[in-house]
Formats: structure tokens, sequence, C-alpha cells
């Protein structure tokens, strides 16, 4: 481990004034969009109640955005890392698609009472451990074979996602509506209208798994070498891969929870991420990451909430920008 | 297939999956939340409802299994099909833009500008497929879902930006449910594009050797290549406007079929249509009675069945490397 950090410490400090530079721009922008959002055009006089109680209330917009944006970032990371790709995101993998399913399915067989009765911090845990046990089986089955080809991987993700949401519909028709109200309501909150009560719940288990994965960013360099090369330096491979797995699995149903699902934001949001860091030191691209999302998100429902008055529009421009980026990403990888 | 002709047995199949699939039919013609019997008006329910909803299960699902099959043999790719290059995804987006620009169009108009929509989506996705060199065959069907990933996001903008989100959540769940008279007629058209392919076959088959192949046994290859994605582009259009998305039925069907049988598409064709008429009319007839008297769309089955046979072909291949 020490001789990758020295090998690659030269690059890092030549371009570090230029990486802090950067860095501080983008943390710029988040504080900009975020005091934007909190103020822009608040009825009432700057310090009166009504200004406050205005701001208080988009408070949990920009926690919420915040949230999500670091979620899906750290996330997908995690995620290119875990499998040794930069194609593959745990959004386009059906992650999202398979929380939709997990939730439905138990509204489907055990009725609505079982969503109400594991409330919060319970109901965080239960549905994570039941996520994460799920998407740990699939997945780590799915990227176990020694034959595992990216490209079959990547069809099986996209058509699994597919699949995952023609199933939820089917359920859902299924349900009666009382049920599905209470699902709809658990289920898909969006980005204007967030659940206040939930967002602590969340941020506490955002944070704890952030402190894991900084607490294991040195390990994530070596696992980036690839599996041969980091069982050689005395990586426990397979046990790294499917605690990442899990983390993966946590920030996403947390994510997905708060906003529904965000196929190719967390694609972006790496992929910008990696080119802006100027190194693959996951110290390096992990705080990128989450700042860049979190400066996109924000900015993004900014300019369309205060500008364009728009605010519902935002992941359908996620969708298309992100759809676009990534099909010209595939293109230029698919003819290389 | 030389072999399977020689076996008498063989000879037998085709008419009795012909009877099998005439079962199905008839079946799907007595089944529904209402009951045919119980007075006298149950007749003429029968002719405006049920005779109609089953004659478009029949033609929809020829028509989509064939469209698969003709789209996997010109890109010579095995994934292939409307929905997996989003052909599906520029007829709705056609058919959004005539219903915004002129709302008063009769159904003809809006099927016509569908088709329009899903031959000119067809032919970019051709076009981008020509353009680059690709590696890995499974790269195609990315490609091509992406693409239909960016166009609904364009669709979706456009509607939600004219206030229309919700009809085209109505419009392109592929259901059978308001089929009744009047509604399914134009559905024929796709008849005569079944039976078109059917006069065609050999000269896409040949065309589905490549161009040089094709070219130097004396086919206009890019002629074929334009009339086969033309009859694609009518019967994808037409099946969005009167019924919506039938995701994966064009490539499960064909796929199914090829497995068992192997590559002669001529021969093949008869065996892709009954199979997808089959599988249309089981989904539909599940989608009725899993929880009657409501009905679940038949895309939504559709979608669960087919991704699934779609992963386990994908993974069969992994296994077989």
């Amino acid at each position: 481990m020490a001789e990758v950090l020295t090998r690659s410490a030269p690059i890092d400090t030549a371009h570090r004034p230029r990486i802090a530079l950067r860095f501080g721009i983008l943390a710029l922008v988040v504080v900009l969009a975020a005091v934007g959002v909190l103020t822009w055009n608040v009825p009432g006089e700057p310090g009166s109640r009504a200004f406050w109680i205005a701001v208080d209330l988009r408070v949990v917009s920009v926690a919420t955005i915040a949230l999500v944006a670091c979620c899906q970032a750290v996330a997908t990371v995690l995620f290119h890392t875990a499998t040794a790709n930069r194609i593959l995101t745990p959004s386009i993998m059906g992650f999202d698609a398979l929380y939709v399913v997990m939730q439905t399915a138990l509204v489907f067989f055990f009725g609505s009472a079982a969503l109400s009765a594991t409330d919060g911090l319970l109901k965080v845990a239960v549905q994570s451990v039941l996520m994460v046990g799920f998407a740990t089986l699939l997945y780590g089955w799915l990227f176990a074979g020694r034959r595992g080809n990216l490209h079959i991987m990547l069809l099986v993700g996209v058509v699994l996602g597919v699949g995952f949401g023609s199933l939820s519909t089917v359920m859902q028709r299924l349900l009666t509506p009382s049920d599905f109200d209470i699902l709809s309501a658990r289920l898909f909150g969006n980005l204007s209208n967030s659940d206040a009560e939930y967002l602590p719940w969340a941020a506490l288990v955002v944070a704890a798994v952030l402190a894991v994965v900084w607490r294991s960013r040195h390990r994530l360099d070596v696992l980036a070498l690839g599996r041969d090369t980091s069982l050689n330096l005395g990586l426990t491979y397979r046990r790294e891969v499917i605690v990442m797995l899990v983390l993966v699995a946590v920030l996403i149903s947390v994510s997905t929870t708060m906003v529904g699902p965000m196929t190719f934001f967390g694609f972006i949001v790496a992929t910008l991420a990696y080119q802006l860091a100027g190194s693959a030191q996951h110290r390096v691209v992990l705080p990128f990451a989450a700042l860049l999302g979190m400066a996109a998100l924000l900015g993004g429902y900014f300019v369309l909430r205060h500008v364009f008055y728009a605010a519902g529009m935002l992941s359908i421009i996620i969708e298309f920008v992100g759809g676009v980026f990534f099909l010209v990403y595939l293109l230029r990888k698919g003819s290389l | 297939m030389t072999s399977a002709l020689l076996r008498p047995r063989a000879r037998l199949a085709l008419p009795m999956a012909v009877t099998g699939v005439a079962a199905l039919v008839v079946l799907s013609l007595f089944v529904g939340a209402y009951d045919l019997g119980v007075d006298d008006f149950g007749a003429e329910m029968f002719f405006i409802s049920r005779v109609p909803r089953t004659l478009a299960l029949v033609l929809a699902g020829c028509a989509m299994a064939v469209s698969g099959l003709i789209m996997q043999l010109l890109t010579q790719n095995r994934f292939v099909e409307p929905s997996t290059t989003g052909t599906s995804e520029w007829a709705a987006l056609g058919l959004l833009v005539t219903v915004l620009v002129a709302p008063a169009a009769p159904l003809p108009v809006r099927m016509v500008v569908a088709s329009v929509a899903a031959f000119v989506g067809t032919m970019v996705f051709i076009g981008i497929l020509q353009r680059i060199s690709l590696r890995s065959s499974l790269v195609v069907p990315l490609i091509g879902i992406m693409l239909g990933v960016v166009v609904s996001a364009f669709t979706t903008y456009l509607a939600v930006s004219t206030n229309s989100l919700q009809m085209l959540g109505t419009w392109f769940m592929g259901s059978f449910t308001s089929i009744v008279r009047g509604r399914y007629e134009v559905l024929w058209v796709v008849a005569l594009v079944v039976l078109l392919v059917f006069l065609y076959a050999d000269r896409i088959t040949v065309a589905g050797l490549g161009r040089d192949i094709a070219t130097s046994v004396g086919l206009d290859h890019t002629r074929v290549l334009l009339i086969g994605t033309g009859l694609v582009a009518v019967a994808t259009g037409v099946t969005t406007v009167v019924v919506g998305f039938l995701p994966f039925l064009g490539l499960v069907v064909p796929n199914l079929v090829s497995m068992w049988r192997g590559d002669n598409a001529r021969a093949n064709l008869p065996w892709v249509c009954l199979g997808g008429v089959a599988i249309v009319v089981v989904c539909d007839v599940v989608g009725r009675i899993v929880r009657m008297p409501f009905e679940v769309p038949v895309s939504m089955i559709l979608g669960v069945v087919g991704s699934a046979v779609f992963i386990t072909l994908l993974l069969r291949m992994r296994a077989h490397g």
C-alpha cells in the first residue's frame, strides 16, 4: 500500500495548487447555490419572522439535495472501484429499481402495516438489511463469474432495471388503493417535497457510511488495482468488495427513499470527478465527487426553480443530459 | 432445417402449434370481467369487445415479433428489437408531436407521423451502428436502449411542459383494455406488413449476411435495408399508436425460435408469428384474470417475462463464452 501511495504522490504534488483551486471553486459554487436556494425571492424582510419560516422550510430541501448528491456520487465511485470499471453505476445496474421492488414486495406480501411498523431508525435498518442482502447476493453472484464480461453485465443490469420496474408496477397495480397510497407516499419523494422527519435518520446513516468509506480510502486505492494485484498486496479482496457493495446499497436506498430513482446522475458526477480530481486516489476523488454532486444538483435546482420556474424538470433534464453523456462515452469506448 | 423436415414428427409440429395457439385465441375470446352468458347483451358484447380485442392481440403480437426478427437480421445482432433500438420511443415522440401540433388530427394521420418518426429513429440508430466499428455485439442494444432513454426523456420534457404527462402514461402503457370495435381496425395495416415480410423473407435473410456478401450475390443491400426498416417502422408506429409499447416481445420470440430451430429466417417466420401471438395472448389473459374485474396491462407482464428471458439468454451466452 505504501508503495502505491509514494508512486502516485509526485503527480499529486505537481498538480496540487490547481486541484486545490478547483476544489475551492466547487465549494464556492455549492455554498453560493445553497445560499441562493435558501434566500432567493423569500417573502418578507431579511431577518423578519416570515423570512425565517421560509428559510426553515427551504433548509429541508437543501439538506435533502446535499445528502442525495453525496449518496449518489460516493456510491457510484465506490461501485466503480469495487467492480473495476467506470461504466457501470449502481443506478444504471438497477439498484434503485431493486429498492422499489423490495419496498413494493414488502407491502404486497405483508400489507402496509409492515411499512408503518418499521418506522424510524428501525425502518431504515430493516429495509437496508433486506436490500443489502439481496443486492449483495444478486450482484455478488453476477460479478463473481470469472468469465464476467463487462458488456453482458451492463446489459443484464439495464434489463434487470427494466424488469424490476415492470415487476413493481404489476405489484402496485394489485395493491388495494389504501396500501398503494401508503406505499407511494413512502416511495416517491421528490426534490422540492421531501420528508423532514426522515431527514435526520438519513443524515445519520449517510454520515456513518461516509465515515466508514473515508476510513477505508487507502484500501479502496488498492482495491482499484484489480483483484490479482490487491490480493498480492495483502487485501482480502472478496470481503472488501462485498463490504463496498453493502455500503453502495445503503447509500442508494437512502437516496431513492428521499427523491426516487436518478438513473444517470451518479455516472455524470463520477466521470467528471475523475477528470477534475487529477488523481485516482480516493482521498481526492471522493470529496471531489461529493462536492461536484452537490454543486450540480443544488445549482440545477436553483436555476430551474428561480430562473425557469420549473423545479419538477430537474430529474428529466438529468436523465436527458446523462443519457446523451453516457451514450457518447459508450460510443467512444465502443469504437476504440 | 433439412434434418427437421426429414423427421415425420417435425412435419406435424407446425399444425399442432397452430392448433395450440388457436385454442389460446379462443380462450381469450371467453375470458373477461363481463359474463357473456348472463343476458341477451352477451353476444353483442362479444362482438364489440372480445373479438376486436383478440384480433388486436393476434395482429400486434405477430407484428412486433416479426419486427424483432427483421431488425435482428438487418443489424446482424440477436439483441435488437423495436424497444431496444429506440424505435418505439421515436414513434411515441412522433405521436406526441402530432397531438400537440394538430390536436384534431385523425388516427391515420397520427399513425403516419408515428411511423415516419419510427423510421427516422431506426435510421439514426443504424447510422450510428455503421459509423462506428463495434467490438462487442452487446454494445448495440445498450446504445439502442440509451438512445431510447434520451428520446423518451425529451418526450417527457415535451409532455411536462405542455401539461400532457398523464396522457402520455395512458397512451404508451401497452394495454388492450381499451380496444373495442372501431378502435382496432387500423391494425390490419400490420397484417399487410407481416404479409410483405413473408414475401421478402429471403431477401432480408440474404441482407442479414452482411453488405458485402449480399451485394456479391446480386442484392441491392441498401434497398432491402430501407424496405426492411420501413416495414418495421410501420408495424411499430401503428402498434404504438393503437396499443402502446410491447417491450421485449420482438427479442424473446425470435431468439427462442432460433435457439430451437436454427437460423433459417423464412422457415422460422410462421413460428415467430405463432410465438408472438401465443405470448401476447397468454400475458393478456393472465392480466385479465389475475385480479378480476381489474386488469393488469399486458406491457407490464411482458416486461417481467421478457426481461427474465432476456437475462437468461445473456447468462447462457456468458456461460458458453
